[in-house]
């Protein structure tokens, strides 16, 4: 049936060039500095490890080269990140109290500091990208760039080392900070804006920062208030129930999702400007904010229906059902229908237009609803973060 | 489709529901909460278990039938379209594309050919070759054809996960139940008496039952809780409990439930031992066996009975054992003491604006106490004296119904940390024997010694008067008393000299009390002052108590009882194969791009007709027809 033999081609200058042949020798010595980084570390810790804590951490090296290979400044970050955070932890001298006396940990990299640069660069940065939107000024936009990706630096340096400290309050606490609404609210700034920038660099376009961080600000101003105002910035150790590998991946393949989803009401949002004319002469064409749009969706809805199986998977293990119509489960589920038929009518009835931008920003209000209002207003199985 | 997006939509609004109302709950409740009328119709409406409610399951009937039916009709359409070239495509048809374009081209046919079929073969297209009658050849191109599969792989997962989901739902139940073979009990009497209609046997295919097991106990049966009763879920095998222990963090808070069983079932040589904890079920015969919370399960207990009204300060003790009764007192005047709940520790936020960190406050006992009337009221006392506001007291909380809540007691601890110095000094005060005694001792000491009888007689008896009062109702008959004789003018001032009477005949009380025990040279220091003022207020309080009587824990043996849940589910494999399936679904829908090309070579013309289309015509695929475009120009007019 196909014809393939004898193809002499006349010009090949324009063939598509195998993706292993595309790399040059910094993609190569990234992932072997990385895996042998992991090697390392395994030599080093092997006998506190279990099978699973071996596997996370050979997986995490793997998909963390991976991902270096697909989007190349990501590898800068990873390295920051493991300097900033090593150097860090060297500080701490086993000391929890380190952080009040020691200078760097004190003002700048200890975790509790470095969550609150996250914070302040992050509204720096939304500040930046809206000045740069309207001063048409692309030397602020890469300002507005460089200061997204040192918040991001600065929170999962702060990550990094809160998960270190909760080793040092008592081996038994410790565990990955991923366990309550501080913590996960700073994961959902990270991955929103990790997001952001991914499209960011894709699209060519700064002008949807001031935007997407409207979002990331708004959780920012969340983190806040529960550090001042409900002290609910300290590290609890994990309940029972808390205390499986599968926090590991149900959480932030969740956040994945409210990350996206969170993106795309914001490019909802910019596209039903565009829409009526406003701004139109600034922000991207609206063929543009619709395809970011679909595509933050479609990332979002992969996520969250992976995070919701493996959830069901972990329910299974911890409430002696994967189903027990839990409100979250519920509304992840409504949630997940939202979004299901957002793609159905787009996909296959091919809808476009206002209609799908206005449905996917009240998407983020269900979302929301899914993410904090169940914990506020409902009871039930899964109320690991209260307000 | 239509039918199962509207149909999808319900569920929606249905599972909303089922998260607003709060599920299973005890039905009494819920006719507190709305009323009967509104009980009633929401009971009608299947609302207290919405998901397990006969109109949902008959939704989600429907949501398998018609997305079936769907997969049916296109399946076939889709598989075709999967497979073809379309190489019948005309040259009109090429021509009627948005995206097309054509090429002059001086090369011949089979250069032509080998460029274009490099080109797309390098693209990771897929092609035909056509020869015309006219010498033209039509190359017939696809790829991503895979995606068609998306739409068929999330379409059958979710079927297949519905139909697991019906399956470990209890439809089963439900059929047997409307046929009249099984009915819900909802009597309390023990699981062996409970009748066959209510049984369901070992055979049963899916189920998700409860047991508690007390330590040292074992069960064979266990409990599915079906709307306001329960059915009785036979087990192949008999789980015995030898120990449960909670383990908790430096902070009190908890850190592992555990449970030790042992499977006892004549299958096996030796019964199986096994420790089964929170996130680590055991399954054994197709059962899994969770950790799924605990409660006492009939912990012994001791404690000091105080008369709280009466003239004396001698505790009587009793003993008790959760779950159980103990009569106190006879006749007309006796009390049944029903113990509810023991337990051993206890997580409370003490500090005074709620921002200190959280600590265990010892345990706690839950208890009622029911008169010979029938009327019960419901107690908590901790066993140790809690901080409050820098200071020690024995913390009682009562209630007379479930419905309120708790309104707590404060007893100030003495200084040995002890219930004894307030006794004392409460019996004497509520003493009338003692009065005259407290009134003579403070007289020394409140008058001069010039003053004359008269005066000390009458303040003698104005003391003993407002004794009286207090041991009769505390600060609230004392107001009565002002209330009654006192005109409304002088009422603060006397309020303010009554309140300093009874203060200072309290300090002569309380030093009575403790010579009366024994206890020579009564040390008095500033706190001696404060907790005189705490125990005045608590012996007011003590009228309010609702009892007379208040229970002091001394001594506890506790013995736990570990709640398993037991869970047959078959449809689990279902739900997650359908689950792998629809995250491949997913993945193939939204990241293959199905896209064809044709190329039309017509050698007489010396041209190629390029057109390209896709099923989904987005952005991506306007960036890609471009680029080909261009690729293409270079290619063929080179």
């Amino acid at each position: 049936m196909a014809n393939k033999q004898n193809l002499t081609p006349t010009n090949i200058s324009d063939d598509p060039v195998p993706f292993l042949s595309q790399l040059g020798w910094k993609d190569w010595l990234y992932p072997i500095v990385l895996m042998a980084s992991t090697v390392f570390a395994y030599s080093k810790y092997s006998q506190f490890m279990d099978a699973y804590e071996t596997t996370f951490l050979f997986g995490a090296g793997i998909v963390f080269s991976l991902l270096g290979w697909s989007w190349k400044p990501v590898r800068l970050l990873l390295v920051g990140i493991a300097t900033l955070s090593l150097l860090s932890i060297n500080l701490y001298h086993g000391d929890l109290e380190s952080v009040n006396h020691v200078f760097f940990l004190k003002f700048l990299i200890g975790s509790q500091t470095a969550v609150m640069w996250m914070n302040v660069l992050f509204v720096l940065a939304m500040l930046t990208y809206w000045f740069a939107l309207f001063a048409r000024s692309a030397f602020t936009g890469k300002v507005a760039t460089s200061l997204t990706w040192t918040a991001i630096l600065m929170g999962f340096v702060g990550l990094m080392v809160r998960w270190y400290e909760s080793y040092l309050i008592a081996p038994d606490v410790g565990h990955i900070p991923l366990s309550n609404l501080y913590e996960v609210f700073i994961l959902f700034c990270l991955i929103t804006s990790l997001m952001y920038l991914y499209y960011e660099q894709r699209y060519a376009t700064k002008q949807l920062g001031g935007f997407v961080l409207l979002v990331v600000s708004s959780a920012v101003g969340f983190i806040l208030w529960y550090t001042f105002s409900r002290h609910a910035n300290s590290i609890q150790p994990l309940v029972p129930a808390l205390q499986s590998y599968w926090m590991k991946i149900h959480v932030p393949a969740n956040f994945v999702g409210y990350g996206a989803f969170s993106l795309a009401a914001m490019v909802a949002s910019a596209y039903l400007l565009v829409n009526k004319g406003i701004l139109v002469s600034r922000l991207p064409s609206s063929d543009v904010l619709d395809d970011l749009m679909y595509k933050a969706i479609s990332v979002g809805f992969a996520f969250f229906t992976i995070a919701t199986i493996l959830g069901a998977v972990w329910a299974a293990e911890a409430w002696g059902g994967y189903w027990s119509w839990d409100a979250k489960e519920t509304w992840a589920l409504i949630v997940w229908l939202n979004y299901a038929a957002w793609l159905h009518l787009r996909l296959v009835k091919g809808l476009r237009g206002p209609m799908l931008a206005w449905w996917a920003l009240i998407g983020l209000l269900v979302t929301t609803f899914a993410f904090l209002g169940v914990n506020m207003f409902l009871s039930g199985l899964h109320s690991y973060g209260t307000l | 489709m239509r039918f199962a997006v509207s149909v999808l939509t319900v569920l929606g609004i249905a599972s909303i529901i089922g998260t607003v109302l709060k599920q299973n709950e005890p039905y009494a409740n819920y006719v507190i909460q709305f009323g009967q009328f509104w009980f009633d119709l929401f009971e009608m409406l299947g609302l207290y278990d919405v998901y397990h409610s006969a109109w949902f399951l008959v939704i989600l009937v429907f949501l398998v039938a018609s997305t079936s039916l769907c997969i049916y009709r296109n399946t076939p359409l889709m598989l075709k379209e999967l497979r073809a070239y379309r190489e019948q495509a005309t040259e009109k048809s090429l021509r009627a594309f948005s995206h097309q374009h054509e090429y002059s081209t001086t090369q011949s046919l089979e250069q032509v050919r080998q460029d274009v079929s490099h080109f797309l073969t390098v693209r990771s297209f897929r092609l035909k070759t056509v020869k015309h009658a006219d010498g033209s050849e039509l190359i017939a191109a696809k790829a991503g054809s895979y995606q068609r599969l998306g739409y068929i792989f999330t379409h059958v997962a979710i079927v297949i996960i519905c139909i697991g989901g019906l399956m470990d739902g209890n439809v089963p139940l439900k059929v047997q139940e409307l046929l009249g073979q099984k009915t819900v009990e909802s009597r309390d009497i023990p699981a062996n008496e409970v009748p066959k209609k209510s049984r369901l046997s070992v055979s049963n295919l899916s189920f998700r039952a409860n047991m508690t097991l007390p330590e040292g106990a074992s069960a064979d049966v266990a409990f599915q809780r079906v709307r306001d009763g329960y059915m009785v879920q036979e087990l192949p095998f008999s789980i015995a409990l030898t120990d449960f222990r909670i383990e908790h963090y430096p902070t009190g808070q908890p850190k592992s439930f555990e449970s030790d069983l042992v499977i006892m079932d004549p299958d096996l040589k030796a019964p199986l031992k096994h420790t089964i904890s929170v996130n680590h079920p055991l399954i054994y015969k197709g059962i899994a066996i969770y950790q799924s919370d605990f409660q006492d399960g009939g912990s012994k207990l001791n404690f000091d009975v105080w008369g709280i009204l009466s003239p004396e300060a001698k505790p009587i003790p009793v003993s008790g054992t959760i779950f159980g009764k103990t009569e106190f007192g006879a006749g007309a005047n006796g009390l049944q003491l029903e113990f509810i709940d023991f337990r051993k520790f206890n997580i409370l936020n003490l500090s005074p604006d709620g921002k200190g960190k959280p600590r265990n406050v010892g345990p706690n006992v839950t208890f009622k106490v029911r008169d010979t009337a029938g009327q019960a009221k419901e107690y908590v006392n901790y066993m140790q004296p809690l901080q409050l506001d820098g200071r020690a007291y024995f913390v009682s909380g009562m209630r007379s119904s479930p419905q309120e809540e708790f309104k707590y007691l404060r007893i100030p601890a003495d200084s040995n940390f002890e219930m004894q110095g307030f006794m004392q000094t409460r019996a004497v005060l509520f003493n009338k024997a003692l009065h005259q005694e407290i009134a003579s001792r403070f007289a020394l000491k409140a008058l001069k010694p010039s003053d004359d009888v008269a005066v000390k007689n009458k303040f003698e008896a104005s003391v003993v008067q407002l004794l009286g009062a207090f041991s009769e109702g505390g600060y609230a008959e004392i107001s009565r008393l002002i209330e009654a004789s006192v005109p409304q003018k002088q009422r603060e001032a006397a309020a303010q000299t009554y309140i300093k009477i009874i203060t200072g005949a309290a300090f002569e009380a309380y030093q009575l009390g403790q010579e009366r025990a024994g206890i020579k040279n009564v040390k008095v220091d500033e706190n001696t002052q404060a907790f005189l003022q705490d125990s005045l207020n608590a012996m007011s309080d003590l009228f309010f108590y609702g009892e007379p009587i208040y229970l002091q824990m001394t001594k506890f043996e506790q013995r736990e009882a570990s709640g398993l849940q037991l869970t047959r589910s078959p449809g689990k494999n279902l739900v997650y194969s359908g689950s792998v399936l629809l995250v491949l679904g997913i993945f193939a829908m939204i990241y293959i791009r199905e896209r064809r090309i044709w190329f039309l070579i017509k050698p007489q013309q010396k041209a190629v007709l390029f057109a390209m289309s896709a099923n989904r015509k987005n952005r991506d695929f306007e960036i890609e027809f471009n680029r080909y475009q261009s690729q293409l120009t270079k290619l063929l007019q080179s």
